[in-house]
């Protein structure tokens, strides 16, 4: 240690000869060292605090900003399906009720898909394969929302509603349960397309992680699978999934995460309407989508607060999602060491 | 001669059949769910080529949006995009690498770490338009006024967590020994990150940006209440600033044809420009790997 201080201080001294100046501008060069250290240190701590901040920040702001909506309103707030700006009355239930449908329906399809595909990448594709095919499905998640907004309104809903939602119709128009489900006019626009548009963007998030957890499977455990003659699907079935059980979920609560905050996507295909119907069919809004439709419009406190206030309640969601989603992640990443 | 026909009559047992059978189902089936997933990627790119790329033209980068119904460019959107996404990136990176670095190097174990790491996780998939709505309560109210400020700050909080987590993560694969090495020549510790471990972890870092860039220059929702939108040519700060998406947005909802088709080329723009970052991005990091 002593010898490498040395050398720093030589360097720094250029070839300074007098022991007595050497061992004065030894010691400045050292506090200044020093002080650049520390400061440095200092700089990287505060902006790691910043993070810190940044999030308290967020929620500080939101709960600043609602507080008139939730101090009228109180907790009936998340209850009332009313959403009249003229009488200034104000509720989240329509809001809340299209998150959470759209963002089911969207894992309703793309976990399942999402798991095969990753059975897919890594039990059975051919090595060749594996890599462009995975790039593929991630390029499908680094497509901005709003070109899927775009596609959805003016390709694929045209679609739905002139071939798949009549066909909806018309097969369970006799099915006690799913004739109210695939009711009403086929819009095209609405809660269906909006959920199946959360489940095409979801499932390169579901693909990609359960890929990489599949992957840390230790190659002992399916080859001794192999060993005792399963098949490749019992070796994915019995002995893949359930050791990467966690990690799994954790990607499932990362996609639900994420189709839960969708903006975009939705805004252009969910129909903006303030309605709880039991039609998938019918439009509807989510909390995304109502903010992003009429914050900019909204007049009055009492109109923008309830906007925050719905943004709240989306966060608030969104960070239990998530919190769950990296706990999961964290405990499999414990487990693998 | 027992031996084989046992063996032939274990092959042909229902039981054997029933899992040979299953086991070809779930193949087929997980062959068909990457069909359908990668089906999605070439139905999206195909239709914006096919809707976008008749609006390209020279038109398109030298003239402004345009009022309903009349001809017109993107070019005061571009800009807006442009501008706002590089300020989004002066601000972010320096902090994002910073707080990466504090993760990665000073306080790799310590709790206030693992506390900043959580809090950046859930920042990095944070919903974007909850974003927008900060920004829109910290800079927008009290200012009175939408601003071009204020949409670089509201990606600059996206720019943020993306950094954050590569350059940990990227520092955190540069070995120790490089590190020991250092520290043993009598190197400073900060000396040693800037110098050494940071110019290991360059295409790393470098990489982490340009994912950020890719991220941002397709988000939508924090700028439609913070940077609003603009129909000039405006490279004003502090007044409303077109960008590319929300234009996209407008015009695509609008009932004109004109907009309509401007809203496609936008997006063809945007896409190729995103999907163009993250290959980059890409090859760099899988360039250092090999």
């Amino acid at each position: 240690m002593a010898s490498g201080e040395r050398d720093v201080s030589e360097v720094a001294l250029k070839g300074a000869s007098a022991p007595a100046a050497a061992s004065a501008s030894r010691a400045a060069v050292l506090r200044r060292l020093r002080l650049t250290d520390s400061i440095f240190h200092g700089l990287t701590r505060g902006a790691s605090l910043a993070v810190l901040a940044l999030l308290s920040g967020v929620i500080i702001a939101l709960i600043v900003g609602a507080a008139p909506a939730l101090g009228t309103f109180g907790f009936g707030f998340l209850f009332d399906e009313s959403w009249n700006p003229v009488t200034e009355r104000f509720g989240a239930l329509a809001p809340i009720f299209g998150t959470l449908v759209t963002s089911f329906i969207a894992m309703l399809i793309a976990v399942p898909v999402g798991l095969m595909v990753a059975f897919f990448l890594t039990e059975l594709c051919p090595k060749v394969l594996r890599r462009p095919i995975g790039i593929a499905i991630e390029l499908l998640a680094g497509i901005p929302s709003i070109i899927y907004g775009i596609w959805g309104l003016f390709v694929f809903a045209p679609f739905l509603q002139q071939y798949v939602q009549p066909f909806f119709i018309g097969a369970f128009e006799n099915v006690p349960v799913l004739s109210t489900l695939f009711a009403g006019p086929p819009y095209g626009i609405g809660m269906f397309t909006a959920g199946l548009i959360l489940a095409i963007m979801v499932l390169p998030f579901v693909t990609s992680i359960s890929r990489d957890v599949f992957d840390a499977v230790p190659p002992v455990l399916k080859e001794a699978a192999y060993g005792v003659g399963c098949t490749t699907w019992e070796v994915f079935r019995y002995v893949v999934l359930p050791f990467t059980r966690v990690g799994v979920i954790g990607g499932f609560m990362l996609g639900l995460g994420r189709a839960l905050g969708e903006t975009m996507a939705v805004t252009f295909v969910i129909g903006n309407a303030h309605h709880v119907s039991a039609s998938l069919f019918a439009p509807g809004t989510t909390i995304s989508a109502s903010i992003a439709n009429e914050f900019t419009e909204a007049v009055g406190d009492l109109y923008t607060s309830s906007l925050i206030a719905l943004g709240l309640i989306l966060f608030f969601i969104t960070f239990i999602v998530l919190a769950i989603a990296r706990y999961m992640l964290l405990r499999l990443q414990r487990q693998g060491r | 001669m027992a031996i084989t026909a046992s063996k032939t009559a274990a092959l042909d047992s229902p039981l054997y059949a029933g899992r040979r059978r299953r086991n070809a189902i779930a193949k087929g089936l997980a062959l068909a769910a990457t069909i359908f997933g990668l089906g999605w990627l070439v139905l999206i790119l195909g239709v914006l080529l096919y809707q976008g790329i008749g609006g390209l033209s020279l038109s398109v980068f030298t003239e402004n949006t345009p009022p309903p119904g009349a001809a017109g460019g993107l070019l005061n959107a571009i800009m807006g995009s442009i501008v706002m996404t590089l300020l989004a990136v002066v601000i972010g990176t320096p902090i994002g690498v910073l707080a990466g670095t504090y993760l990665a190097e000073y306080g790799r174990h310590d709790k206030l770490s693992s506390v900043v790491r959580f809090i950046n996780d859930i920042l990095l998939s944070a919903p974007s338009i909850v974003i927008g709505l900060f920004v829109y309560e910290i800079l927008v109210a009290p200012m009175g006024h939408f601003s071009g400020w204020a949409g670089a700050v509201a990606l600059a909080v996206i720019v943020i967590p993306v950094v954050v987590r590569t350059t940990e993560d990227m520092l955190t694969l540069v070995p120790d020994t490089l590190r020991e090495a250092a520290a043993s020549i009598g190197l400073p510790r900060a000396h040693m990150i800037v110098r050494i471990a940071y110019r290991a972890a360059q295409a790393g870092i470098v990489t982490g940006i340009l994912l950020a860039i890719a991220r941002i220059s397709g988000e939508t929702a924090p700028l439609l209440f913070t940077a609003l939108n603009n129909q000039f040519f405006s490279m004003d700060m502090s007044a409303p600033m077109p960008s590319l998406p929300v234009v996209i947005f407008q015009f695509a909802l609008s009932p004109y044809a004109e907009w309509q088709k401007l809203a496609w080329t936008g997006a063809l723009l945007i896409t190729v420009t995103v999907l163009g970052l993250s290959i980059l991005a890409r090859s760099l990091t899988s360039a250092r790997k090999s």
